[in-house]
């Protein structure tokens, strides 16, 4: 036994994923699949390789669906999957006064994600920092273009954090916080159970007893919660298999640029593919069809001639033959989109039967 | 014996048709595959006794000549083209080529405006006229709607002797739901009333000097001049024609002329409708005229509601619908056409959407004409209208054109929605 064995880490999974409807309205947000995998697994199976073995979700809906499809997934990877429910939102900080009793069973530090996070999780990395300097606390940071639109961190040569400023007017930094952290059991005692953010009540105050430490992300990182930035991190993840994992990207005539196609995913004739595209299992591409920058869940029919660009089809649509869909298009599950019929940064709600083009973006009930 | 004049006025009219009769005269235009003026041709040389067609108008000869030609040869019929040395209006070019008119003494002669579509009911206005022997004309009238009919010669007709008893051209406040539909059968003495209201005209001139100086001094209007004057006086008669009838003024009128043409053939041309057996080109949605020079992948699926002209090219996948491709255009693979006119030699590249809007006689109203709104509307947008493009465009693929209007010998290169592109 490593001495990472043992480990434990709490997800924030939180409330409804409203920023990812129509989408979440069929499935809980852990679940939707981001490049043909829940997100959640993404973080779970990052998680397990380096040793952590029991993974607590804190969850405030919805728990008995992710319970039943996450317990299969739980046992493949060997992992105890451990739901801890909030009764009332509890913010960033109060799932972990929540979760104390599992968190406090070993000694070790324990891992905090928020759910919706996408990058190369460098956790061993991390661990390995955070044991180094021998505080409370590690904050994942990630650099941003534009830092004045969130909160930034600023911190000493050291890695140390002096303080956090939300959305600083002047250049400070340009390292954001990003939603990945490590803690020491002793951080639990600074938490009441109660609705607390983690960000604005805790972290400060441990930053100034000189308890924090920034850790700081190489390569992508995407929050991709909403739909426009689920596709953009799609991008940023497809481009890092391009890198990573060459073998696992899609090669084959009228291809274009990264895409990944599930085995199971049948193809039609004269497609042109990508870049930068996702296409689930079992879905059907009928020839002719054009698509670039899109995701497509599980059992979607696109039909012949179609043209598809930064949409995100929900599982088992169906779009008919000489569509145009652009815009940040969403279907949720089980749309039908009639032939000829033109949708740009339509929000369609599942189940729904689209005739008549959507021509500015809407929502459609 | 008898003859016809076909009215087709010349480059300065027609502007609501732009962009596309800036490469092409508006009556040359093809509908259903044929130039608009055509249908005409083909409505008169069907009537055995008819032995000569004038056109009418002040283009240049040039414009005009070589089409002249290839329809004496196709009709077997003489066709000359008058050309006028400035715009003399409806009444002033028939007068001015009176004598042309009336040489060999034809019984009476047809006046067809060169800008109205219909499915010509010429051998009963004909027989009509010849009833009524104290007749100069008679005039075919179709019923519009009380708002319509203001935008068109609007008449009051005797319900016994369908004597015209008052005429009103385009009024103010409803007169009547019968409307003048700029078709007409005169006796050769109508020259005598054209040419005393000519005189008049000359005669005011030289008293008081003309209140127009844009115009010739022998500028007659055939409805306010002639028919207004003469109504009442027991010479015009009309006749009513329940036939599909409309007028060709903006390019939303050509798509809903080509349908209606295109359904004409069902009956009277069934060789120029293409079908899937005859052509095996691609799967065909009737009605669509096909010409035979177009190279048509047999994946494409077109119509209902198409014409496509002479050295079309159309690729794999390719879908339209409710359109006109001109000569020599070129859809690339997967395109999807629907409710626009493809100028001639313009190229659309794969996945594009070339797409326009309708503007089509309401459905719901009992003799609703096509409505020719305006350009842009009361806030200064662009009123949704199809999509034209002019000669020689080129849209890049993957790109969308909606409601728009793209001037001829543009290059695209990006997507264009309710804009006009000079």
């Amino acid at each position: 036994m490593s001495d990472q064995s043992g480990m434990r880490a709490l997800i924030l999974v939180g409330g409804y994923g409203t920023r990812l409807r129509p989408l979440t309205l069929s499935r809980p947000k852990p679940l939707v699949e981001f490049a043909n995998k829940p997100i959640l697994l993404h973080q779970v199976e990052a998680l397990v390789k380096v040793g952590v073995t029991e993974v607590i979700l804190a969850v405030s809906y919805r728990a008995e669906q992710m319970e039943q499809e996450l317990a299969d997934e739980a046992k493949k990877l060997g992992v105890k999957m451990v739901f801890s429910h909030e009764t009332e939102p509890l913010g960033t900080a109060g799932p972990i006064a929540l979760a104390g009793e599992h968190l406090r069973k070993s000694d070790k530090p324990f891992f905090v994600l928020n759910s919706d996070i996408i990058c190369d999780f460098p956790f061993k990395k991390l661990i390995e920092f955070h044991k180094s300097h021998g505080k409370e606390g590690t904050i994942v940071v990630t650099k941003v273009e534009e830092p004045s639109k969130y909160g930034v961190v600023v911190y000493n040569e050291q890695k140390c954090i002096e303080s956090f400023v939300e959305k600083p007017q002047e250049f400070i930094s340009n390292k954001i916080n990003a939603g990945l952290y490590v803690l020491n059991p002793s951080v639990i005692d600074r938490i009441e159970l109660k609705p607390t953010s983690i960000e604005k009540e805790v972290f400060p105050n441990m930053a100034t007893d000189n308890q924090l430490f920034a850790f700081e992300l190489e390569g992508f990182w995407m929050d991709v919660g909403q739909p426009k930035d689920f596709l953009i991190g799609m991008c940023l993840y497809l481009k890092h298999l391009r890198s990573a994992d060459p073998e696992k990207l899609y090669r084959g005539p009228g291809v274009i640029g990264n895409v990944l196609v599930d085995p199971t995913a049948k193809i039609g004739k004269s497609c042109q593919i990508g870049p930068n595209v996702t296409i689930g299992p079992g879905v059907v591409i009928e020839d002719g069809v054009c698509i670039k920058r899109t995701t497509i869940l599980r059992d979607a029919t696109i039909r012949s001639n179609t043209w598809l660009e930064s949409c995100i089809i929900g599982w088992r649509c169906t779009v008919g033959q000489w569509v145009r869909m652009e815009g940040i298009t969403v279907l949720g599950e089980d749309v039908i989109v009639k032939d000829e019929t033109y949708i740009n940064g339509g929000q369609v709600l599942p189940h729904k039967n689209i005739g008549d083009s959507v021509r500015t973006p809407q929502i459609i009930m | 014996m008898l003859k016809a004049v076909i009215l087709i006025g010349g480059p300065l009219k027609g502007t609501r048709f732009r962009p596309l009769s800036l490469d092409i005269p508006k009556p040359l235009f093809p509908v259903a595959g044929l130039p608009v003026i055509q249908h005409h041709i083909e409505a008169c040389a069907a009537i055995k006794e008819l032995k000569e067609i004038l056109i009418i108008g002040f283009y240049p000869v040039t414009q005009l000549q070589q089409f002249v030609n290839d329809m004496q040869l196709q009709y077997n019929v003489t066709i000359k083209y008058l050309q006028e040395f400035t715009a003399l209006g409806t009444a002033g070019g028939l007068y001015h080529f009176r004598d042309q008119i009336r040489s060999g003494s034809p019984e009476a002669f047809f006046v067809l405006n060169g800008d109205v579509c219909a499915d010509f009911p010429l051998r009963e206005l004909y027989k009509a006229h010849k009833e009524r022997s104290d007749g100069l004309l008679t005039v075919m009238t179709t019923e519009a709607t009380r708002l319509q009919s203001l935008n068109f010669g609007c008449m009051v007709v005797d319900k016994g002797t369908q004597e015209i008893t008052h005429y009103v051209e385009k009024p103010s406040s409803y007169v009547s739901t019968l409307i003048n539909c700029g078709i007409y059968v005169f006796s050769l003495k109508i020259f005598n009333i054209i040419g005393e209201a000519f005189n008049t005209k000359q005669d005011e001139f030289y008293k008081n000097g003309s209140n127009n100086v844009n115009r010739d001094t022998g500028y007659l209007q055939l409805e306010q001049d002639i028919l207004t004057p003469l109504a009442g006086s027991g010479k015009m008669f009309a006749l009513q024609t329940r036939n599909w009838w409309s007028q060709l003024k903006t390019a939303s009128s050509a798509i809903y002329a080509n349908r209606h043409y295109l359904e004409l053939y069902k009956e009277r041309h069934p060789e120029r409708l293409a079908t899937e057996k005859k052509s095996e080109k691609c799967s065909i949605t009737p009605d669509v005229h096909i010409d035979n020079t177009a190279v048509i992948h047999p994946t494409a699926v077109i119509g209902p509601n198409v014409s496509v002209g002479t050295g079309v090219r159309i690729g794999a996948g390719v879908r339209i619908r409710e359109s006109i491709i001109l000569d020599a255009a070129i859809i690339e693979d997967r395109s999807l056409i629907l409710h626009s006119i493809i100028g001639r030699n313009s190229h659309i590249g794969k996945w594009a959407r070339v797409e326009g809007t309708p503007s089509d006689p309401d459905p719901n109203k009992p003799f609703a004409k096509m409505e020719n709104p305006r350009l842009f509307n009361n806030d200064g947008r662009l009123n949704p209208s199809i999509t034209i493009l002019g000669c020689s465009v080129s849209v890049p693929s993957e790109t969308i054109l909606l409601n728009s209007i793209v001037l001829p010998n543009k290059e695209l290169s990006r997507s264009i929605k309710n804009e006009i592109i000079l």
